[in-house]
């Protein structure tokens, strides 16, 4: 018998709508006592599924909303169990009084992913989609989520379908080339075999690729604004971020320590760190500031370089120009409302993607979040193309990358058959283990971490 | 009442591969036997291919002569011919096949079973078990009565057997032998299920009216690797065998008289056997290929009867000719036995457990054709693995079960009573994913101390085996501690075999890893080398050459092993647990999965329910592991 959990769905802020979710076996119950039909002679428990009823929800200090019941009967529903939405005006407080309410009546809170979980077990969804939808709850971009839902259609299974039927092709062929040597089959030519292959680790290789620049769009990159005092930093940081998160005064080396936001720059997601402006100084605190701006610059994963475009290159500037450069990095000329006279030719030799921009006014902010796209790989992330989207499934990928690869280097080494055969056969485990039609202890151990069942 | 003719511990119904297998395993474990068969004559009978072995059956062979078994000696004793097939695709699917003498392997296993201690044999159908108390009793059709501990049905395609020739068809037993009519009903009323399996065999014909010269000889390969670790004299290759084609003439005439065979006629409603199928069924089925490959192979040295490999056939008897004679060499072919189809009465493995007892009737089991299987190898697998269970109940000890990563017997036997079967179950090396570990080579290292263990393998093959494991280990210690400095003539051979030469000392043992090396033509340069028996040279060679895939292969093997040891309780009710989808519900009470991972092979198990099983049996606090 499975407990009655309720939570409220949609997002914890102020909206026109807002969701309660109840599911389990008395689903249907536990909200019939907090929900009164406008119409006297219906009842929430004789309703069949996919049906609605309009009314209030209330509890003993009386009626808290007008709501929209909406009654789902197991098996069809989300989460193959009984489910009961009640939709009501989004206020938070109407919200919340509500779920109080339905706690009273025997719900008990629903644990982060518990829906899913309770989907997942009743075989609602398989292990790729599950993972979809606990990426689409946290999913903080556009980008994420439409890739998210595509994992949770298939878009992903039909990519690893299509490799694992071309391995599964010439595992096949191999054995039918093995246990039928009567039956003048035609030898297997290692080229041929080894085309086969070639062609699975090509898209593999792309789901793992592809797979780095998805991981851009759902969990952000670790970013770093640089450059010498004073060329704006913390100005660009603000006006990424919306709203003044740094303190900004034209005196230079106001920014000490390091201030950090996650921001989003169209669909990447940056974790942005506004650092001290980098230049010798005696001053104690500032040095400090200083050093572990340059330590923040080197961990980076892209550094936005700031460079003043209204006066010319000096020491600092070169100096840093010379480091960023060596990393995944984008110059930004700054000021562009008071006139270029910075070396734009030096720039340009060290900097493959460059921004002029004026973070005071806002113009050129489009260049910028296009670069961060381009250099990011995420411009060429099409919405509809599948995405990997978990570390497991990328481990699995990976697995079956370099079983692949070794199938190919026993052909090369010349080894008999059966060798590539079984790295062949231990490849397209690694993909039955991601698509979750094989269980192995690891994958049902995941499962119990992700969804944190057992105890 | 009829007469009271014995009393025994097992009884044994059928004397073919399973059965023969099952009775010597009981017997020698120390538990009176006996056992019965229609025919005294029919005992050890071929009544199909006059071979043993091949593709994953060579395997089998191997497993049940490390075990204890019988086949693997008797192929070696009555051997025609042999070859080890895929001898260039590596050493996982290397397999031994051999022609045998058919009649005298026959009579040798005859003559087995009448010398064995403990072993009775009976000339007698038996047509009805029944409970006795806690034992059974068996009635013959002479109404002589049997009382015994233990029953292992063997039955083969004599269980309402029924051959069909085109239009005709009549009960009757392999090889003109009667039919087992009456066991099915007590079966039916112990709660077995019972099924209706089919399968074929070609023509008999003689060999003077075949013209070999029209054909491809197929000799056999010298030095003869024998099936058994216990033959020790060698073996020598005594016919040859011939490959032919059929024509598109063949072709032609299958095709125009199609609504004359029993299943394309529409009379009998068969489900082809995949892994033997019928010349017909060849070319219905795979229509675009436009021949087929024959093989005559002679039946023994004291008879002229050639079976024609790969013609198994259900058309009647003048189609039969007129197709035969559209191949070459068999232009004026004389055929001795016609080819038939038989039907037989089968029951669903799903029902067995492990040990190839049935779960709901202790104390009854079933081995070989009558558990859904196919081949002579399947079947002495499966009676062994019947006949040493049987006896160890009886003895009070704990059972005998091979799992997957043991054996072919253990992968055979549990994809029958997990997956079950549709159509005779056949085994290939494709069936296994630990194939480079279930080598043919290294069967005694998996099993022989198992057989051991379970009293069947003798002070003789046990100490055997012990020196063959201790030179094993010297030579695999002096292989590493070796080193042959960069000579000449060691560079020579390496160059020869295109692998790079080297410039300083090198260990043997990392030259034997380079795929064109071999312990052959490293002879010259590897002077210290003490004489080793050619089966230890292979053990080694694989091992050392194949370490990383072997790697591999074990590492799936602990992860497999890791479920295997959460053992699932007998008496789980699944219809209570919820969350559980319909269909696994049913498939799990029915087939009552020993473990987890028993039931993560089940199909219509998904993953998902196996996640509710875990979440269940946790939170019941009754997930036990051994």
């Amino acid at each position: 018998m499975s407990k009655v959990i309720a939570a409220i769905s949609t997002a914890m802020a102020p909206a026109g709508l807002g969701v309660i979710r109840l599911s389990g076996d008395n689903a249907i119950e536990v909200a019939s006592r907090i929900f009164r039909p406008a119409s006297k002679s219906r009842r929430l428990t004789d309703l069949p599924g996919y049906s609605a009823l309009y009314g209030w929800t209330f509890d003993a200090e009386g009626d808290i909303d007008e709501c929209v019941a909406l009654v789902f009967r197991a098996p069809h529903s989300y989460t193959g169990e009984n489910v009961v939405e009640l939709s009501c005006h989004g206020g938070l407080y109407l919200l919340q009084r509500t779920l109080r309410a339905a706690f009273a009546a025997g719900a008990v809170p629903a644990e982060p992913g518990e829906f899913t979980k309770r989907a997942f077990v009743n075989g609602k969804v398989d292990l790729t989609g599950a993972e979809a939808v606990m990426d689409l709850i946290s999913a903080n971009g556009r980008l994420a989520a439409k890739t998210a839902l595509a994992a949770r259609e298939g878009a992903i299974y039909k990519k690893i379908r299509s490799v694992l039927d071309g391995l599964t092709y010439a595992a096949a062929n191999l054995s039918a080339f093995v246990d039928y040597p009567d039956d003048d089959i035609p030898e297997l030519e290692p080229e041929a075999l080894d085309e086969m292959l070639k062609n699975a680790e090509a898209e593999l290789k792309k789901l793992i690729d592809r797979f780095d620049a998805g991981k851009v769009v759902r969990e952000g990159i670790d970013t770093v604004i640089v450059g010498r005092p004073n060329v704006g930093k913390s100005t660009l940081m603000n006006l990424l971020a919306g709203h003044e998160r740094s303190i900004v005064t034209p005196i230079a080396g106001t920014t000490r320590d390091i201030v950090e936001e996650t921001i989003r720059l169209g669909d990447v997601i940056l974790r942005l760190a506004d650092t001290a402006g980098l230049r010798s100084t005696d001053d104690q605190v500032e040095m400090i500031g200083v050093q572990r701006a340059k330590e923040r610059l080197e961990r980076a994963a892209l550094v936005i370089a700031v460079f003043d475009g209204s006066e010319p290159l000096n020491d600092d500037d070169i100096e840093l120009a010379e480091k960023a450069s060596r990393q995944t990095s984008i110059a930004v000329i700054n000021k562009s409302d008071k006139g270029l006279k910075i070396d734009y030719k030096y720039i340009e030799s060290k900097f493959k993607h460059i921004v002029i921009l004026s973070a005071e006014t806002g113009e050129g902010i489009e260049a910028l979040e296009r670069a961060v796209s381009e250099v990011t790989g995420v411009s060429a992330l099409s919405d509809t193309e599948p995405l990997l989207s978990t570390e497991r499934q990328r481990l699995c990928v990976v697995k079956c990358l370099d079983a692949v690869r070794e199938a190919r280097g026993a052909i090369e080494q010349s080894y008999t058959l059966d060798a590539v055969g079984v790295c062949i056969d231990d490849a397209i485990e690694a993909l039955l283990e991601l698509t979750g039609e094989r269980a192995t202890e690891a994958v049902v151990n995941k499962i119990f971490e992700r969804f944190c069942v057992g105890k | 009442m009829g007469f009271l003719f014995g009393e025994y511990d097992v009884a044994v119904i059928g004397a073919g591969h399973a059965g023969i297998e099952a009775a010597l395993a009981s017997a020698r474990l120390g538990c009176a036997t006996v056992i019965f068969t229609i025919n005294l004559d029919s005992i050890g009978n071929m009544p199909c291919n006059p071979s043993i072995g091949g593709t994953a059956k060579g395997h089998l062979v191997r497993e049940i002569d490390a075990l204890g078994g019988e086949m693997g000696l008797a192929a070696d004793a009555n051997l025609l011919q042999s070859r080890m097939l895929n001898r260039g695709k590596g050493p996982a699917v290397h397999s031994l096949r051999a022609q045998i003498d058919r009649r005298q392997y026959a009579i040798y296993m005859k003559h087995r079973l009448e010398t064995t201690k403990n072993l009775d044999i009976q000339q007698a159908e038996v047509v009805r078990i029944e409970r006795f108390g806690e034992k059974w009793r068996l009635i013959t059709h002479l109404e002589t009565e049997f009382i015994v501990k233990a029953v292992i049905i063997a039955t083969g395609t004599y269980l309402n057997g029924r051959i069909y020739i085109g239009d005709i068809s009549y009960d009757s037993g392999p090889d003109g032998m009667f039919a087992a009519r009456s066991l099915t009903n007590s079966l039916r009323e112990l709660g077995v299920t019972i099924r209706r399996f089919k399968t074929g065999t070609p023509a008999r014909a003689l060999r003077s009216s075949i013209d070999f010269s029209k054909m491809e000889p197929q000799p056999g390969e010298d030095p003869i690797v024998p099936f058994s670790f216990e033959t020790n004299e060698e073996l020598e290759n005594k016919v040859d065998c011939h490959i032919t084609w059929t024509t598109e003439k063949t072709k032609e005439i299958i095709y125009k008289n199609l609504s004359r065979s029993p299943m394309y006629g529409g009379k009998v409603k068969w489900i082809g056997t995949r892994y033997c199928p019928s010349i017909e069924d060849k070319f219905v089925r795979f229509a675009d290929k436009e021949r087929h490959q024959v093989f005559i192979e002679p039946c023994g040295l004291r008879t002229e009867e050639m079976y024609l490999q790969g013609l198994s056939t259900s058309l009647p008897v003048d189609v039969q000719v007129e197709f035969l004679r559209t191949i070459p060499g068999l232009e004026n072919v004389k055929i001795m036995r016609p080819a038939y189809a038989i039907e037989y009465d089968c029951c669903d493995p799903l029902q067995l457990s492990a040990t190839l007892e049935f779960m709901d009737v202790p104390g009854l089991y079933g081995a070989g054709q009558f558990n859904g299987s196919s081949g002579y190898e399947e079947a002495a697998a499966q009676g062994i693995v019947a006949g040493i269970n049987a006896a160890l109940k009886i003895l009070g000890k704990p059972p005998m079960i091979l799992d997957r990563a043991s054996s072919y017997i253990g992968t055979l036997v549990d994809d029958l009573v997990t997956k079950g079967c549709t159509d005779p179950y056949r085994m290939m090396t494709s069936r296994s994913e630990y194939r480079l570990i279930l080598r043919q080579d290294n069967a005694d290292e998996r099993l022989t101390p198992i057989g051991r263990e379970v009293g069947l393998v003798d002070d003789e093959r046990w100490e055997n085996f012990c020196r063959r494991q201790e030179a094993k280990k010297q030579e695999r210690k002096r292989l590493k501690s070796t080193i042959l400095p960069p000579s000449e003539e060691l560079n020579r051979i390496l160059v020869s075999c295109e692998t790079s030469p080297v410039k300083t000392g090198v260990r043997l043992e990392d030259l034997l890893k380079r795929p064109q090396l071999d312990y052959e033509k490293l002879a010259p340069v590897d002077t210290g080398r003490p004489e080793l028996d050619p089966l230890v040279k292979e053990q080694i060679e694989v091992e050392i050459k194949y370490e990383g895939y072997i790697k591999r292969q074990q590492a799936a093997i602990d992860e497999m092993r890791r479920l295997e040891n959460k053992l699932l309780p007998e008496d789980i009710d699944y219809s209570q647990i919820k969350g559980l989808r319909i269909e696994a519900k049913e498939k799990l009470s029915k087939i009552r999965p020993r473990n987890l991972g028993q039931a993560s092979r089940i199909s219509g198990v998904s993953p998902a329910d196996l996640s509710v099983l875990i979440v269940w049996l946790s939170s019941n606090n009754i997930i036990s592991e051994d």
